[in-house]
């Protein structure tokens, strides 16, 4: 077993620790600075794989973002976050069966692909090409319609997050 | 083997890995030695710089103030601050009932790692830096996110309603100042046409503070926020918040808070220099590199010098005002300022000279117009007065009673 797999091991375990916990904890707050560590976690193995621009897009946008709105959320509801109760619903058997079933459906997939029992590429310098995935978002026929509608609904959100905040007495 | 008076830092890295080779140890294991070694020393060395920070900060106010300033401990007080730092080793830690433990003790910890971060890729000289990470830009702002984190970690496990208020505070404010902030950075990378920080210096043969001051004006501005330093302290503002999100704190964790705030607000003004004016470039830099260390902090010098007149001399703004400045001014501003760089770089393309003289133009009319636009605002739209003045003894008109509720 070669240094990098001994890395990757370590990696996928505490990210898939945290997010265990992320499931597990009582408290709200806890299970968001679970989350946060699985996001890094994910961070670190895109760092393994030699892609930097996506190890630093995912801190900013995953740990810098939306994490912090979570917990923003999660803060101004301190007390009534608070589980004490029992953890399991009553119909956890089904989620667990479906979740069994999307599981091997995924492993069954991934069994498919012939790249996934190859050792990863090492890049050359510049093999990471920035300029290629700016293109692609640009192309009409590669992914210009997703990245438009991704923007409008970005859009969207933000006037109606204004909208709701407004001040809707002076009208009245 | 490099010459030694040409690269110092590199000759006794590669003499240390010949060492260390020799000593039988694997190559890649050296390289890591190496590696660890260096960030423990640049990390301590930045630390230690802090001490000389905290003397220079408190020295200067207190001449600005007209005061003194520290001086009994040493030659013009310059050891006071070892002295503060033994005292507050020695102080004890006091954690408080409900708070939570993990949390309240990983903060401090993440506040100063957050700034420690960026110095990873600053480049101090041509070849002197941690990596030559080729999205540095990206990174420092994705770095920058570990604070935030700290100080909402530091407000929620206080168990304290101040420090809590003084977090979610801290938090707006810092959200809010990265807009206009990011929007800035990307008009050097625009200019140098990548992300790396030493790409970014090396194609400054003009400053971009020439070539785009707007944009310099308002990552100065912005950085200054993000710091938390006054004009924008009202995360500490002591008469509504005690002390804001590190009220809890005591000892070597407070410690580490206010280390973090001075070493965060001296790697805004490297920041600058690297950014904006031309980090370790000057004369004679290609002959003998290591001067680019010197040049790189008489400029950060010069901008931090700046930093703390601001302090010393603007007072606090209120909530409403800070937020008003960011997404009613900073924020357009930047953006017809990218918007602005962009055109007239693209059309000016090729001929340098027009470029350098085009864009400085460009930038003073967007400027002067946006101020105009500003005051012209300012007159039309007066901020109304909370309520109107009344005679005690009239009973309220419609009218007031209006204004009131």
């Amino acid at each position: 077993m070669s240094a990098f797999q001994i890395v990757f091991l370590l990696i996928a375990l505490l990210t898939l620790f945290s997010a265990l916990m992320v499931v597990f904890a009582r408290k709200t707050i806890h299970s968001a600075f679970w989350l946060i560590l699985a996001l890094f976690g994910v961070a670190a193995t895109f760092a393994t794989l030699a892609a930097s621009f996506f190890v630093v897009i995912q801190v900013a946008v995953y740990i810098g973002a939306i994490a912090i709105l979570i917990i923003f959320t999660v803060m101004l509801t301190r007390r009534s976050m608070e589980e004490s109760g029992d953890q399991l619903l009553p119909g956890w058997g089904w989620a667990a069966l479906v979740v069994l079933i999307v599981f091997g459906g995924l492993v069954f997939m991934l069994l498919q692909w012939q790249g996934i029992f190859q050792p990863p590429q090492v890049l050359t310098a510049g093999g990471e090409n920035l300029e290629n995935l700016g293109m692609a978002l640009v192309m009409p026929d590669r992914y210009v319609i997703p990245f438009e509608v991704a923007s409008v609904l970005l859009v969207a959100a933000m006037i109606g997050a204004i909208y709701v905040a407004g001040d809707h007495k002076k009208r009245s | 083997m490099t010459n030694w008076l040409e690269d110092p830092i590199r000759w006794i890295a590669e003499w240390l890995y010949s060492v260390l080779v020799g000593w039988g140890i694997l190559p890649s294991v050296a390289d890591v030695i190496l590696m660890i070694t260096g960030a423990a020393i640049l990390s301590t060395l930045a630390l230690l710089w802090v001490l000389f920070l905290i003397w220079f900060e408190r020295k200067l106010i207190g001449r600005i103030q007209d005061r003194f300033g520290p001086n009994r401990v040493g030659p013009w007080g310059i050891f006071q601050s070892v002295a503060d730092m033994i005292k507050i080793f020695t102080k004890e830690y006091i954690t408080p009932q409900g708070a939570d433990k993990v949390l309240y003790n990983l903060a401090p910890v993440l506040a100063v790692a957050s700034v420690l971060l960026i110095w990873a890729v600053l480049p101090f000289t041509r070849s002197i830096m941690g990596v030559n990470l080729n999205v540095g830009v990206v990174y420092i702002v994705a770095v920058g996110g570990g604070g935030v984190l700290a100080i909402l970690m530091a407000g929620y496990a206080s168990n304290n309603k101040y420090a809590f208020l003084g977090a979610s505070r801290a938090v707006a404010q810092l959200i809010s100042y990265e807009v206009p902030m990011v929007i800035s950075l990307l008009v050097p990378v625009l200019l140098a046409g990548s992300m790396g920080l030493n790409d970014i210096v090396q194609a400054q043969s003009v400053p971009y503070l020439v070539m785009a001051p707007v944009a310099a004006l308002v990552f100065f501005i912005t950085s200054m926020a993000e710091t938390g330093r006054a004009p924008f302290d009202l995360v500490e503002a002591e008469s509504e918040l005690v002390a804001g999100y590190n009220t809890e704190y005591s000892g070597l964790k407070f410690g580490m808070f206010f280390v973090g705030e001075f070493l965060h607000s001296f790697t805004a003004a490297l920041l600058f220099a690297v950014l904006f004016l031309g980090g370790w470039r000057g004369p004679f830099v290609d002959q003998v590199p290591l001067l680019g260390l010197v040049y790189l902090f008489i400029k950060t010098m010069v901008i931090y010098f700046l930093i703390i007149l601001v302090r010393a001399s603007v007072p606090r703004f209120r909530i409403d005002q800070m937020m008003d400045l960011n997404w009613k001014v900073l924020t357009p501003l930047s953006i017809l300022s990218f918007l602005v760089t962009a055109v007239i770089a693209k059309v000016l393309e090729g001929q340098f000279l027009f470029q350098v003289l085009g864009l400085l133009a460009g930038n003073v009319i967007l400027l002067v117009l946006f101020m105009e636009w500003g005051e012209r605002r300012n007159k039309r739209n007066r901020r109304p007065m909370v309520s109107q003045p009344r005679p005690l003894a009239t009973p309220a008109s419609d009218e007031t009673s209006m204004a009131q509720s």
